[in-house]
């Protein structure tokens, strides 16, 4: 008798906790994998930057403190690169995404041969990087390039430039062959986020008389907002980390080593292990910082 | 139907092991600049052919601090399936530690027939870890037909001599060949420019970089000079794309008749005078130009070949080693690719002689050596924050004073206490 109002709330609770253990044996692969694929290599990566360990000597790594990282702050390499990086992001996020926006806007109207135009303009972003690079860089070519030849007979230039291998113009031409590459992309996304706005509201506000300007920062972009957000984080943050455009096109050349092609160099060519984990963690505290701006300043919901 | 598939798989796993107790595979690590790799595979073939075994040849990127990344992470990592390593000669002070000791694998006459000097190069702590295949050192390549045609009697021996000669050549070719320069080199930020710009210092009489002490002696006016000079030279007479040109992208040039003059390495010799190249019968070879006061250098290259420790089959490694770095083969290689033998007595060979004619003219040269031995496991440091100052120089960011100050600051803070 005396236990009978008890029986029911241990149900109940022993359901709750049913609940909560299934949610967390769904979840459990999850999380092993997370912390097999992502925490483990972070940790290692975060332990060898207090050492000063090599490749070169397997094993023999002993504690160096925080000397690696007072070494970067000192280190004009990579406060070098560092710049180079910080220029590269904002230069392609910027152009791409204006680029990008244009294209988007074009090839959501209604056109003949719309189809054809949206699997066209893919192409460069379908080529791998290694073999664009590589073509962008013969057509660079201050000897046999193509762009020498197209400039010198429109007149643009009077003699050829070594497009990467002069110092005022390397990181610019790295550059355009991001956008080339990546805008495609860039639009893809925002031409996704198009297609979710309903065409009824556009045929209202022609109703109530706003003019296409009008309704493209009143309508479009404030419609476009996720879209674009999601487009400016995917960019940033791929952008902070480039490697295989820079260095198949100039290798380590100092006029525009970039975060990882620093960090690759260090690792891979010094067999730095130490040092160049200091760097790892470093470059991924930037783009900590980066997100975090993103998602504070743009006020970014997660649900 | 289910054990009738085991046992067939069974009898193809057992079969596959008997095939392969016949004979080992190996794999060997080849270069690929020029016609190396095509080398690679005929003379690995023919010692295949001979042993029963089989060998694998990978080809490895053509720059060759792209290729010591690549064998640094396959080394490091204890990875068997390579068993033959080309390495540099600037190599084995970095990788000394991951090859075996050849000396117990290889006749004793074998080694002796080589160049001492490179043998004491490749030997790292009192072990002979790789045996020299071929030597290299930096040349002057020219068009005989050009400097007759403008009047100069002899190659040039200085390098304000070259330059004039340069320009004077250009400016008359390029009423013809817009496309025509006077001078190309290696002059990307890589361990080839390490290699160029130590001959114009130590041409000048301007030291090695880094001295046999291990004091960091690249902050002089000497070498400031001679950095100044060529970069300042070079601008007018070199595509303003030298800055990104390797080995190939200079022979490319050379051999296309687009250029009088290039630094090379000997094996750009057998190519300029092959069926098919512009320059055919039209190029000869000089010993490189050097500075006031200075005397002529050629940087000290060549490759090597090492077994891997984590070889699986190191005695059959060894016999590949021994065979490639032969008498007969190293002859057959300065024959079809004119590689620079490693085999003093080679020098001699009438046949060799007549094949590469230069050859007669080098054999006495004293080579000048990067600072690899000194800077041990840090010299691609050393190398890298080189390349770096004198790219900055060719590239007109910075003058030669500046760069070098910098540098040597640099050099003594990768040095610490000590190499």
């Amino acid at each position: 008798m005396a236990n009978m109002p008890v029986t029911p709330r241990q149900k109940s609770f022993s359901l709750a906790q049913n609940r909560a253990r299934t949610a967390w044996l769904l979840l459990l692969p999850t999380l092993i994998v997370i912390l097999l694929v992502a925490a483990y290599p972070l940790y290692r990566t975060l332990y060898y930057s207090f050492t000063n360990a090599s490749f070169l000597q397997p094993g023999q790594e002993h504690g160096v403190g925080f000397a690696n990282y007072i070494y970067l702050f000192r280190d004009p390499t990579w406060w070098l690169s560092f710049k180079n990086t910080i220029i590269f992001t904002v230069a392609t996020v910027i152009l791409e995404f204006i680029l990008g926006l244009i294209i988007a806007l074009v090839i959501n109207s209604n056109f003949q041969g719309r189809g054809l135009m949206r699997a066209a303009i893919l192409v460069p972003w379908a080529i791998p990087t290694v073999v664009s690079s590589q073509m962008w860089k013969w057509m660079y070519n201050d000897v046999f390039g193509v762009v020498n030849d197209l400039m010198l007979r429109v007149h643009l230039i009077h003699a050829p430039i070594a497009w990467i291998g002069n110092a005022h113009t390397t990181l610019g031409a790295i550059i355009a062959v991001d956008i080339w590459k990546t805008t495609p992309f860039v639009a893809l996304l925002l031409l996704a986020g198009l297609q979710t706005i309903p065409s009824d509201i556009y045929e209202a506000a022609k109703v109530d008389g706003a003019s296409v300007l009008r309704q493209f920062w009143q309508l479009t972009l404030p419609l476009l907002r996720p879209a674009i957000l999601v487009t400016l984080i995917f960019r940033t943050l791929d952008a902070l980390r480039v490697f295989d455009v820079i260095y198949v096109m100039t290798g380590s050349n100092l006029a525009t080593i970039s975060l990882s092609v620093y960090n690759q160099q260090q690792l891979i060519s010094f067999a730095a292990l130490g040092y160049g984990s200091a760097i790892s963690v470093m470059i991924f505290l930037v783009i900590g910082v980066f997100t975090v701006i993103y998602i504070t300043s743009l006020r970014v919901r997660f649900d | 139907m289910k054990s009738k598939w085991l046992a067939g798989a069974l009898t193809l796993m057992l079969a596959g092991g008997v095939a392969s107790a016949q004979g080992a595979t190996i794999t060997i690590a080849c270069g690929a600049v020029g016609q190396e790799l095509q080398l690679c595979k005929q003379e690995t073939e023919a010692w295949a052919k001979k042993t029963g075994n089989t060998v694998k040849v990978l080809e490895t990127p053509q720059l060759t601090n792209n290729r010591l990344a690549l064998y640094q992470q396959n080394l490091s990592a204890g990875n068997s399936d390579i068993d033959i390593y080309q390495i540099d000669v600037i190599h084995p002070g970095i990788l000394g530690s991951f090859f075996i000791d050849l000396r117990p694998l290889i006749p004793a006459a074998d080694i002796s027939v080589q160049n001492q000097g490179i043998i004491a190069n490749n030997t790292y702590d009192g072990k002979l870890i790789a045996m020299p295949w071929f030597t290299d050192g930096g040349v002057l390549y020219y068009r005989t037909d050009l400097l007759k045609k403008y009047g100069f009697k002899e190659p040039p021996t200085t390098w304000a001599q070259m330059f004039l000669m340069a320009k004077v050549i250009q400016a008359g070719e390029r009423k013809a060949n817009p496309n025509f320069y006077g001078f190309v080199y290696q002059g990307n930020a890589y361990e080839g420019l390490t290699c160029d710009a130590l001959e114009w210092i130590a041409s000048y009489g301007g030291g090695t970089i880094v001295d046999d002490k291990g004091n960091v002696t690249i902050n002089n006016p000497k070498a400031i000079e001679a950095l100044n000079f060529i970069a300042q030279n070079s601008k007018q007479v070199s595509p303003p794309g030298v800055t990104t040109y390797d080995e190939e992208a200079a022979r490319g040039v050379f051999q296309s008749g687009n250029a009088a003059f290039m630094r090379n390495w000997p094996y750009a010799y057998s190519l300029g005078e092959s069926a098919g190249s512009a320059v055919k019968g039209k190029l000869a070879v000089a010993p490189l130009p050097h500075g006031p006061g200075g005397q002529s250098v050629g940087t000290l290259g060549g490759w090597q070949l090492a077994v891997s420790k984590f070889s699986k089959h190191q005695k059959e490694a060894a016999d590949l080693v021994a065979y490639l770095s032969s008498e007969a083969v190293q002859k057959q290689r300065a024959i079809e690719g004119s590689f620079q033998p490693t085999i003093p007595a080679l020098y001699k060979d009438p046949e060799v002689l007549k094949a590469v004619p230069f050859f007669k003219d080098i054999s006495g040269r004293v080579p000048v050596a990067r600072p690899s031995t000194v800077t041990g496991a840090k010299y691609n440091q050393v190398s890298t924050a080189f390349w770096n100052a004198v790219h900055s120089v060719l590239t007109g960011q910075m003058d030669g004073k500046a760069a070098l100050s910098g540098l040597a600051t640099q050099l003594n803070q990768i040095k610490g206490p000590g190499w």
